[in-house]
C-alpha cells in the first residue's frame, strides 16, 4: 500500500474542527416507532451541540452515528435534490437536508416526525407506495401520436415556460402528506400526482393530455382539492402547487363545458 | 430448467385502504364544483338584497311581522326571489356539507349514514319551503273564524 501523501497545508491547532463557526445546543425530539418492539410510537430526545452550518439532517446523522444507531430515516443525496428525506419538522413538512437548525427556534426542542397520511414503517420511514401508485396512474411519461420526428421534438421557449414550474418536482411527498384531504383516507390522488400530470398536460409535445384530464376528473381527482394551500407551503422546490391544480381544474372545465 | 419468474418491482404492494376503486368516472364532482361557484355568486346578491329589504329599507327591522311577509309574498317577484334563494341556498349548503362529510368521515358506512340524514333533511326543508311560498294564505280561516288582517278583503 502506498502511503498517504503528507498534507501540504499547515493547520494551526484549533482550526479545522469548525472552530470558526458558532455552535449552539439543541434538543432534538424524534418520533420513534418500531412495530417489532411496540405498536405504540413514542418520543426520544437528545441534547446535541451543533454548528451554525448544520441542518436537521446533520443532527439526525449525529444521533444515528454517535448516540443511537437504531434511529431510522431515509436520505440519499443530502442536498435537496433526491427528495428522500421529507419529514415533519416542528409541525411542517420540509426536507431535513434543506432546513438549517439556526433557522428553527433552538430554545425549544426541535420535533421531527414522519410525514403524515402514509403508513409508517419504522421511525421516520413511511411506505411511499400509495404515493407512487397515484403518480403512476397519471402516466408521467411522454405520449405522442403520429410519426416520430427525425430530429428532436421542437418546442418554443413560451411553450416550455407553460409548464416550467411543475418540472421542478422531486417526488418527496411533502405536498401530498401535508394535504388534509389526503390524511382522511388516502384516496385522493394528491397534489404531487396532479403536479406531475400538469407537467405533461401542458407540454406541447405531448398528445395524451385528454387521457390525463379524464383520469383526474375522478371522484378522487382534482375536485377534492379544497385550496388550503398546505401543499404550496410545504413544497421544498417552491412549486405553486395549488395554482397548478387550479389550472388542471380549468383545463377539465374548458374541455367539458 | 424452468426460468425463475421475477415479479415486477413492488407489484401489488400498495397498502390496503389506499387503492382506489375504479369506475367512479362521470362528471358529477365537476358539476358540483361548478355549481358551488355559480350558486355562491348568485346567493351573495339574493341574500344581501333580501337582508336589505327586510331589515333596513322602510320601517327597518321593526316593520317585520306576519303582514310584512304576507305583503311580500303577494308579489310574484318576491315569490320567485325567495324560491330561488331557498333552492340555491339549500343545494349549496347541502353540497358543502356533503363535501365536508367526504373529507372528514373515514369509513364509507359513516359517510353513508351522515349523507342519508343530510339528504333527508334537505328534501324535507326544500319541499316544505316551496309549499309555504306557493300555498301561503294571508287571510286564513281557522275553525270557521276568519283571522282578518286589515289588508284582507272583508268576508
Amino acid at each position: 500500500m502506498e502511503k498517504e501523501p503528507a498534507s501540504k497545508v499547515e493547520l494551526a491547532p484549533g482550526v479545522g474542527g469548525g472552530g470558526e463557526i458558532p455552535t449552539f445546543d439543541i434538543t432534538l425530539k424524534v418520533r420513534r416507532y418500531n412495530p417489532e418492539v411496540s405498536d405504540d410510537a413514542h418520543w426520544d430526545e437528545w441534547q446535541l451541540t451543533m454548528y451554525g452550518t448544520d441542518r436537521v439532517l446533520d443532527a439526525l446523522h449525529k444521533v444515528k452515528w454517535e448516540h443511537d444507531g437504531t434511529v431510522s430515516f431515509r436520505r440519499s443525496c443530502a442536498h435537496g435534490v433526491c427528495g428522500s428525506d421529507a419529514m415533519r419538522i416542528n409541525g411542517r413538512n420540509r426536507l431535513a437536508c434543506k432546513t438549517l437548525l439556526k433557522d428553527l427556534d433552538t430554545s425549544k426542542p426541535i420535533l421531527v416526525e414522519p410525514i403524515k397520511g402514509l403508513p409508517v414503517e419504522k421511525d421516520l420511514i413511511v411506505d411511499m407506495e400509495p404515493f407512487f401508485q397515484s403518480y403512476r396512474e397519471i402516466m408521467p411519461f411522454l405520449i405522442s401520436k403520429g410519426h416520430e420526428p427525425t430530429k428532436e421534438r421542437l418546442q418554443s421557449s413560451e411553450e416550455r415556460e407553460r409548464y416550467d414550474d411543475t418540472t421542478k418536482c422531486i417526488l418527496c411527498a411533502a405536498c401530498t402528506s401535508s394535504c388534509p384531504v389526503f390524511w382522511t383516507d388516502g384516496q385522493y390522488f394528491g397534489p404531487a400526482a396532479i403536479v406531475n400530470a400538469h407537467r405533461f398536460i401542458f407540454d406541447s409535445r405531448d398528445d395524451a393530455g385528454d387521457m390525463r384530464l379524464e383520469i383526474l376528473n375522478d371522484k378522487e381527482g382534482v375536485w377534492r382539492c379544497r385550496t388550503t394551500f398546505n401543499c404550496s407551503e410545504a413544497c421544498p422546490r417552491g412549486i405553486q402547487v395549488t395554482k397548478a391544480i387550479s389550472e388542471v381544474k380549468q383545463a377539465i372545465l374548458t374541455r367539458k363545458v | 430448467m424452468a426460468t425463475p419468474t421475477i415479479e415486477s418491482p413492488r407489484s401489488g404492494r400498495v397498502a390496503p385502504g389506499y387503492s382506489r376503486t375504479q369506475g367512479s368516472r362521470g362528471n358529477f364532482e365537476m358539476i358540483a364544483w361548478l355549481f358551488m361557484r355559480i350558486s355562491g355568486a348568485i346567493l351573495v346578491v339574493l341574500i344581501f338584497v333580501h337582508l336589505y329589504v327586510n331589515l333596513v329599507a322602510g320601517d327597518g327591522i321593526s316593520g317585520i311581522d306576519f303582514g310584512f311577509v304576507a305583503g311580500k309574498w303577494a308579489s310574484p317577484v318576491w315569490q320567485i326571489w325567495d324560491l330561488t334563494m331557498l333552492w340555491l341556498a339549500m343545494l349549496h349548503g347541502t353540497n358543502g356539507i356533503r363535501v365536508i362529510i367526504n373529507d372528514y368521515a373515514e369509513k364509507n358506512s359513516t359517510r353513508m349514514w351522515l349523507k342519508g340524514v343530510l339528504y333527508t333533511s334537505t328534501v324535507v326543508i326544500v319541499v316544505l319551503g316551496t309549499l309555504v311560498i306557493f300555498t301561503f294564505d294571508p287571510c286564513p280561516v281557522v275553525n270557521g273564524v276568519a283571522h282578518v288582517a286589515d289588508y284582507c278583503p272583508a268576508p
